[in-house]
């Protein structure tokens, strides 16, 4: 075992690296937009091609209350973000605790639109090619939210026994990094399926 | 090391615990609960290694079935079945294993650091890939699910829909192998992830990105490769299930899907693999070529640049497997063009590792013949590939032997040709003892002979119009003598694999002791003891050139005076 001489002229003096948890974060996110692309995808490709109703245009609804509640959420997190930087746990815990709710409300506007698909307009995986492709594209996405939900909520309760405080600002910094794709997402989920498709 | 002014040295020091007895149950369950990178690399390449066993003796099954007309060894449903597994074994738990397994054990030593970014997920990652390839082999018990459909999946590696609809493939044969790569996609996912994180942010002090070597900076454009590679095939997986559980119609052409966008899917995910299997053999070959014929690689910075284009274009050539299924004259244009542009990247390359070899004084051990055999091979493969990608040629030949040749002059006579000198090349950093030279030369040469009696006499029988998939042909057909030479170029290589498996495992006990750095060689890994502490290295190192270990046994003529 040696080590390395030390006798270069040019000593660098400080060497700082990107943080290990953005870096592979932002790696995860590379990869999860690649599945959402191909889901996307399938679902332009199959729109308009359903050999038996019902269509979007005759079932779906715009989910407004939906929208923006979940791209508020992503404002929240971000203060939040800046709250812990500064230790300001409180405000962190209000901001937080705003960001959760607001994504509740989003989930159970899903939860209540596919109800009525399924009860009222008997669209469901099998029916055709739109419930299908739907169902895929939407659950999949909201399977991110209930997992940003999980993360989120856990730091909540932590947070409530004063357990979060600045040192853990960076790993927050890359939940919040994960939730801002999945408000992203729903962006190119919602001009696709309810802007374009309907 | 004595004036180190903190008492660290004495904390680490190996010869404590290397002196306990642990008994094999305490040591398996060290291997177990491992998040050491260097065992989780171990634990990689044996489970592939395992893998490579398998899936020969499937392939030596397959060319036995085929050596005579109307051979009955195999039937045609079984003959289905090892195809299918031969393809999915080797692809996803041969190929990619070992490639994340030198990764693993390789990386963090050539960047000096201490672990993996996310040691935790490594383990995670491991553990995932091992259970998919578990998943995948128990279909042969598992798979039947009704009385007499069959168990091991028999839908080729590429699962074409809509034979993988629920009614033209009952039982669970493709439940599996859907899982299975789901599965091991996770573990893929992981450690791509995790090597990524691990070079852009584990590196030692002044390791810069273009001081770092080639084999660490190919491993992080595979890896970001992987990222968009992998996950197509992951989603459109899902989509198989959804549409096998749940009755969707994605690829139902009864209610509008089509079986058409899996062939899509699929080798958007397919191509680029091919380039995920066979950067990580450019990276081996980039760090054995240059040691062996003592000189630094020519074109360093060329070298770097055509991998980052060869990722890029990778990602537009996919459809060249699709000229076939009768896509618009724009798209066969197109993809005919763009599958002909890897070819310059891929080109400059073969140029620097022959301008590295020129005027170097080449010593022929067992890894750098191997290296040669890859370098030769893979120009070969790239020519028949240049060919393919002419649209009209491909018509004629698609699904022929011609492309089971091409492709397995990629996939074998580069990317395996490689791994085998990557294993020869860093086992004595692993285990502390060389593999023996003489069986290293016998299976070298069985296994070049070998591979040329089998796959240059296959682009034979693929010009004269022999298909893939066929599990038996008639004697009229002017293909047997060929046949026959095909299967014996098989049956040398097992051979010739059998001698590698002995020689790896008997050099763990019999091996030459092989010291720190047994090549002479100039990349960080070498530096420290072998095999390794598990803190790697006793003072975090500080390099100032692409070869530390040459400013280290060169003080005078140290290298960073002439890199810039």
């Amino acid at each position: 075992m040696s080590s390395i001489p030390v006798s270069h002229p040019v000593r660098n003096a400080e060497w700082r690296l990107p943080s290990k948890r953005r870096v592979g974060m932002t790696a995860l996110i590379v990869g999860e937009s690649a599945i959402f692309t191909i889901f996307v995808v399938a679902y332009v490709f199959y729109m308009g091609n359903n050999l038996t109703g019902p269509t979007p245009a005759q079932v779906l609804e715009v989910p407004i209350l939906g929208t923006i509640c979940l791209l508020s959420s992503s404002l929240t997190i971000w203060r939040a973000e800046k709250a812990i930087e500064d230790d300001r746990t409180g405000s962190f815990t209000v901001c937080l605790g705003a960001t959760i709710a607001l994504a509740a409300v989003f989930l159970t506007g899903t939860a209540l639109e596919w109800k009525k698909l399924i009860y009222q307009d008997g669209l469901t995986v099998s029916t055709n090619l739109f419930g299908t492709t739907f169902y895929s594209l939407v659950g999949l996405h909201a399977t991110h939210v209930v997992v940003g939900l999980f993360l989120l909520t856990s730091i909540f309760i932590f947070s409530l026994f004063g357990w979060v405080d600045s040192r853990h600002s960076e790993r927050f910094g890359v939940i919040a990094l994960y939730w801002h794709f999945v408000d992203t997402v729903w962006i190119v989920v919602f001009t696709v399926v309810y802007l374009i498709g309907r | 090391m004595s004036d180190y002014p903190l008492p660290v040295s004495q904390v680490i020091d190996p010869s404590t615990s290397a002196s306990e007895r642990v008994t094999f149950l305490e040591k398996l369950h060290g291997w177990v609960v491992t998040v050491d990178h260097k065992r989780l690399g171990i634990l990689y390449i044996l489970y592939s290694t395992f893998f490579l066993l398998v899936a020969g003796s499937e392939a030596v099954m397959i060319r036995i079935q085929l050596a005579y007309p109307h051979n009955h060894v195999l039937s045609a449903q079984v003959f289905n079945r090892f195809f299918t597994m031969h393809g999915t074994t080797m692809v996803f738990l041969v190929g990619m294993p070992f490639l994340f397994g030198f990764a693993n054990y390789v990386v963090p030593l050539q960047i000096g650091a201490r672990d993996m970014a996310f040691p935790r997920l490594n383990a995670f990652s491991f553990w995932m890939t091992a259970f998919g390839g578990f998943l995948l082999y128990y279909s042969f018990l598992g798979g039947a699910g009704l009385y007499g459909v069959g168990n091991a999946p028999d839908v080729g590696w590429f699962a074409y829909a809509p034979l993988t609809a629920r009614s033209f493939s009952p039982g669970h044969a493709t439940d599996y192998w859907a899982l299975a790569l789901i599965v091991s996609g996770f573990g893929t996912l992981g450690t791509a992830i995790n090597i990524i994180a691990t070079i852009i942010s584990m590196r030692c002090k002044g390791m810069t990105l273009m001081r770092m070597p080639l084999f660490t900076w190919l491993l992080l454009i595979v890896s970001m490769l992987t990222l968009v590679t992998i996950t197509p095939l992951t989603a459109a997986q899902f989509m198989l299930l959804i549409d096998r559980y749940l009755g969707g119609h994605f690829f139902d052409t009864q209610a509008g899907g089509s079986s058409l966008i899996w062939i899509h899917f699929f080798w958007i995910f397919g191509h680029p693999e091919v380039y995920v299997l066979v950067l990580p053999a450019f990276a081996i070959a980039n760090e054995i070529i240059p040691v062996f014929c003592r000189k630094a690689i020519f074109g360093y910075p060329a070298m770097v640049a055509a991998s980052v284009c060869i990722m890029f274009v990778s990602l537009s050539v996919w459809a060249h497997h699709m000229f076939t299924v009768g896509m618009t004259s724009v798209s066969n244009a197109f993809f005919t063009l763009s599958t002909m542009l890897v070819g310059v990247p891929t080109g400059i390359k073969i140029f620097n590792w022959i301008a590295t070899l020129w005027g170097g004084r080449i010593r022929f051990t067992t890894p750098m013949l191997f290296c040669i055999g890859f370098l030769f091979q893979f120009l070969i493969a790239g020519l028949t590939g240049i060919m393919l990608s002419v649209s009209p040629w491909d018509w004629q030949l698609h699904n022929s032997y011609f492309v089971i040749a091409h492709f397995h002059y990629v996939l074998v006579g580069a990317v395996v040709f490689c791994i085998f000198a990557g294993i020869y090349y860093w086992y004595p950093k692993a285990t502390g003892r060389l593999m023996s030279e003489t069986l290293g030369k016998w299976h070298f040469w069985l296994f070049a002979i070998g591979f040329h009696i089998t796959f240059d006499t296959m682009h034979c029988l693929g010009l004269l119009g022999m298909p893939r998939s066929i599990y038996t042909y008639q004697p009229d057909r002017g293909w047997n003598f060929l046949n026959l030479v095909v299967s014996v170029g098989g049956l040398i290589q097992g051979i010739a694999v059998l001698i590698f498996a002995y020689n790896f495992i008997v050099s763990y006990w019999r091996g030459e002791v092989a010291g720190d750095d047994p090549w002479d060689a100039w990349t960080l890994e070498w530096t420290t003891s072998s095999p390794p502490p598990v803190y790697n290295f006793e003072e975090e190192p500080e390099v100032h050139s692409r070869r530390p270990l040459w400013d280290l046994k060169h003080p005078d003529d140290p290298d960073w005076e002439y890199e810039s």
